[in-house]
């Protein structure tokens, strides 16, 4: 990935190896000190925990390797469901963040009223909480009496966060959409694109990469965020761990769920990381210093 | 018959003016450039041409068409206008390739084939072929602004607006755009330019239109502009840049 500013070919001069051999040298100094260190301050940690007078009760209620066992099977079901909510979540979101971001930089004086809306809806999406969110939708939308059946609570929770993380996406997008300069703007509308088109095909592409971290941070934090729905009874990884924890008083099922939430987050994270450098080194030249 | 017809064009930012009753006919095959110092109104002038900037005043013809007008689709009266900006303005996700051929896919209706064949013509002709799928940031500002020129005629404009399309670049590389700007008005394309190359103009342009102030101070022939120039603050703007 790295540009190679020599050539190839040509031998490099006895200074140069040098300087590798310098560089190597350094590099593995480096790694063997900080493998040293983490592994002293693990040691600190396991050591200052394991000889708190607590700490064979709480590795008990905890870390029981008998109840992750039994725990197992309920708690990956629900992780399952959460997995299923988190995918109808993700593509609700992108939709509708991405629209109430496009409304938010409208201009003119026939989107006024859209743009009231789209603003008033941000303000107020981001200032509830969500937990408060999933209530009013979990429990008022029923309560309408809409349908004749029962509206399976996984779906009212989907729709929670959607609404809730709309008003947070959205606003990420549009700081992305207002960071390309207008210059962009101005070239596609030359072209003869017309607004929509600049948009899709110019502005918007630009925006995503500028914004893709912070697009991730919300992703993530939605990904933890779908264990929220088990305060409307959906059997989710957290609720599975709860039935699970009522029979003993055993904790260890949170800890498990708490475990498959992250085991969940880590690739992701990695691969956002992964793409944006490659788009990076695609499309700027040199490397970052 | 004129290609581009301006009459009495008025534009003010605010409070300041800056365009100041324009009245200007350029003709078909014709270079026009446009000189003058900074904050004369010259790149309003070529952004209100291309109806990027919507004028206070008067009116603006394109071949017989009034696109001034508001009910004319301003999309489409872009689409026969080709504009070349100072920073290049390539777009940075998109190949030099796509870069050329987006307007021809999305606004012309050409397929991906077709004007993918066309544009790597015109990119082999500006020596830019071995850098069709490069993205722009891997080339020197020179041929990111032969690119630009490139994407700017790919669709046959009636119209080629250049606006100072050299002052973002390095001396030495500024040969090679105008080189290619010189081969397309030698084909016949009819520009308009803002510049600040009074050599180049003096060369290239069949007329030199002096703003100063948002009104034309004086136009002419090259050869007139420059060597014996009517009035008292052409001549003061041209010893400006004899000085250097």
């Amino acid at each position: 990935m790295r540009f190679r500013p020599f050539d190839e070919t040509r031998p490099p001069s006895s200074i140069e190896l040098g300087r590798r051999v310098f560089r190597r040298r350094q590099g593995i100094r480096s790694v063997i000190l900080s493998l040293a260190s983490t592994l002293v301050f693990a040691v600190v940690v396991w050591l200052t925990l394991v000889n708190t007078p607590g700490w064979a009760a709480v590795q008990q209620t905890f870390f029981d390797p008998a109840h992750l066992v039994s725990a197992w099977p309920r708690v990956f079901a629900g992780f399952v469901l959460n997995l299923q909510i988190l995918f109808f979540a993700v593509i609700g979101v992108a939709i509708f963040a991405s629209l109430l971001a496009i409304v938010r930089t409208l201009r003119g004086a026939i989107f006024f009223p859209l743009r009231v809306i789209a603003t008033a809806y941000t303000d107020l999406f981001r200032g509830l909480p969500l937990i408060i969110v999933l209530y009013l939708i979990g429990f008022g939308i029923p309560g309408l009496r809409l349908t004749e059946n029962r509206i399976p609570p996984e779906v009212l929770g989907t729709v929670a966060l959607v609404l809730t993380y709309s008003a947070y996406v959205s606003e990420v997008l549009r700081a992305g959409i207002e960071a390309v300069h207008p210059s962009h703007r101005l070239a596609a509308r030359s072209l003869g694109l017309t607004h929509a088109q600049t948009l899709r095909i110019v502005i918007l592409p630009q925006a995503v990469r500028k914004v893709t971290p912070a697009l991730m941070n919300d992703f993530v934090s939605m990904q933890k965020d779908v264990g929220l729905v088990s305060v409307l009874g959906v059997v989710d990884a957290v609720r599975a761990a709860q039935i699970e924890t009522a029979s003993d008083f055993n904790f260890t099922p949170y800890v498990l769920s708490g475990l498959l939430f992250v085991l969940l987050a880590l690739p992701m994270i990695r691969l956002t990381d992964w793409y944006s450098a490659r788009l990076r080194g695609r499309e700027q030249i040199g490397s970052i210093v | 018959m004129s290609l581009l017809r301006l009459d009495a064009v008025y534009k003010s930012f605010g409070t300041s003016e800056v365009l100041r009753g324009i009245s200007l006919e350029v003709h078909a095959h014709e270079v026009v450039a446009l000189i003058g110092a900074s904050g004369s109104g010259k790149s309003t002038l070529l952004r209100a041409i291309n109806l990027l900037e919507p004028i206070d005043d008067g009116q603006i013809w394109l071949n017989d068409q009034d696109i001034s007008d508001p009910r004319v689709k301003v999309d489409a009266v872009r689409s026969r206008i080709g504009v070349v900006f100072q920073h290049y303005n390539l777009f940075p996700h998109l190949t030099v390739l796509d870069n050329v051929t987006l307007a021809s896919r999305r606004v012309h209706g050409v397929d991906r084939a077709t004007a993918e064949k066309s544009a790597l013509e015109l990119l082999d002709r500006v020596g830019l072929a071995p850098h069709a799928r490069s993205f722009p940031d891997r080339l020197s500002g020179g041929q990111q602004q032969r690119a630009a020129i490139v994407r700017a005629i790919a669709t046959n404009p009636e119209l080629l607006l250049l606006d100072e399309i050299t002052s973002a670049l390095d001396p030495e590389l500024v040969g090679e755009v105008l080189a290619l700007v010189r081969e397309l008005a030698a084909d016949g394309t009819t520009i308009v330019m803002a510049t600040h190359e009074m050599a180049f103009a003096r060369d290239v342009a069949h007329r030199v239109v002096f703003l100063d102030g948002g009104v034309i101070a004086e136009s002419g022939p090259p050869s007139e502009m420059f060597g014996s120039p009517r009035e008292e603050r052409t001549r003061e703007f041209l010893a400006r840049f004899s000085d250097r």
